[in-house]
């Protein structure tokens, strides 16, 4: 497989696959860097106002989805008097190359920023078979 | 060695929004408090107070900088992205839509600022500067007789 094909696709937001959310609010899509090393995969996701206890990650399929939501209670009393951005929950989906240990996918959380450590399998061809 | 990828959508859409947020708004009124777009900030009141808040994910609390001066406040600092135990040989990026460096960011409130009783707040990426408005500010209720 050539390295090309260890990255990670965003999944095409397509409405009538893609199935629409009940709670109340706006989703945001979070940027995202996505960067390999010859082990991993990193991900790194910017999600300000989301906290370690508010995310939620699940794997099913091929398709990794992140979902943060956001505390609205911090904002009841206050007014918006000046707005240059708004506020809401975020969440995005990937598609995971097959090269991807998915068992073991581990997350941290901190500042706002979401950090997913994604592993290879270890190379499976590398293994040594004997001739009996 | 890491290789930048500077969107040039970007620059323009920051100079769009410094055009919009000034045009559009007469919260400036005809100063030109507001140095700079980022970070993006909300302004909102609270009683007889005044909360600004601003997204700043991924950076560490000791690189913000709020200072507070008659009702000016400056947020200022920096932003660093750093590749983690991936750094080195070997690594390729995919994707980079983050976006790191200095920002730098006055503003004005139309109160006058008790200095002494600014709070600054950051959790979770999230900066709350609270500030409350001077006793002198605050508006008497007139008893009528």
């Amino acid at each position: 497989m050539t390295p090309q094909d260890l990255e990670v696709q965003e999944k095409k937001t397509q409405p009538e696959e893609q199935a629409e959310k009940t709670e109340t609010g706006r989703y945001f899509v979070p940027q995202t860097d996505i960067h390999e090393s010859t082990d991993a995969l990193f991900v790194a996701m910017d999600m300000p106002g989301v906290g370690k206890d508010s995310v939620d990650i699940q794997v099913e399929k091929n398709v990794l989805t992140i979902t943060g939501n956001i505390d609205f209670s911090k904002y009841e009393d206050l007014k918006p008097i000046y707005t240059e951005y708004s506020v809401g929950h975020y969440t995005r989906s990937f598609t995971l190359s097959s090269e991807i240990d998915k068992n073991n996918i581990s997350a941290k959380m901190a500042d706002g920023v979401l950090a997913l450590h994604l592993p290879k399998i270890k190379e499976a061809a590398a293994k040594k078979i004997e001739v009996q | 060695m890491v290789y930048r990828f500077v969107d040039p959508f970007n620059a323009l859409y920051d100079f769009q929004r410094a055009l919009d947020s000034t045009r559009f708004s007469d919260w400036f009124g005809r100063s030109t408090a507001g140095a700079g777009t980022s970070p993006a900030i909300n302004v909102f009141s609270k009683g007889d107070d005044c909360v600004i808040v601003a997204e700043l994910p991924g950076v560490n609390k000791n690189d913000i900088d709020v200072s507070v001066k008659g009702n000016h406040v400056r947020i200022s600092g920096k932003r660093e992205i750093s590749y983690g135990d991936g750094d080195g040989d070997g690594v390729s990026i995919h994707r980079r839509e983050r976006t790191s460096g200095g920002f730098d960011r006055t503003l004005t409130v139309p109160i006058h600022v008790d200095a002494d009783g600014v709070k600054a707040e950051f959790q979770d990426g999230v900066l709350a500067v609270f500030l409350p408005r001077a006793e002198a500010d605050k508006p008497r209720s007139v008893n009528i007789r």
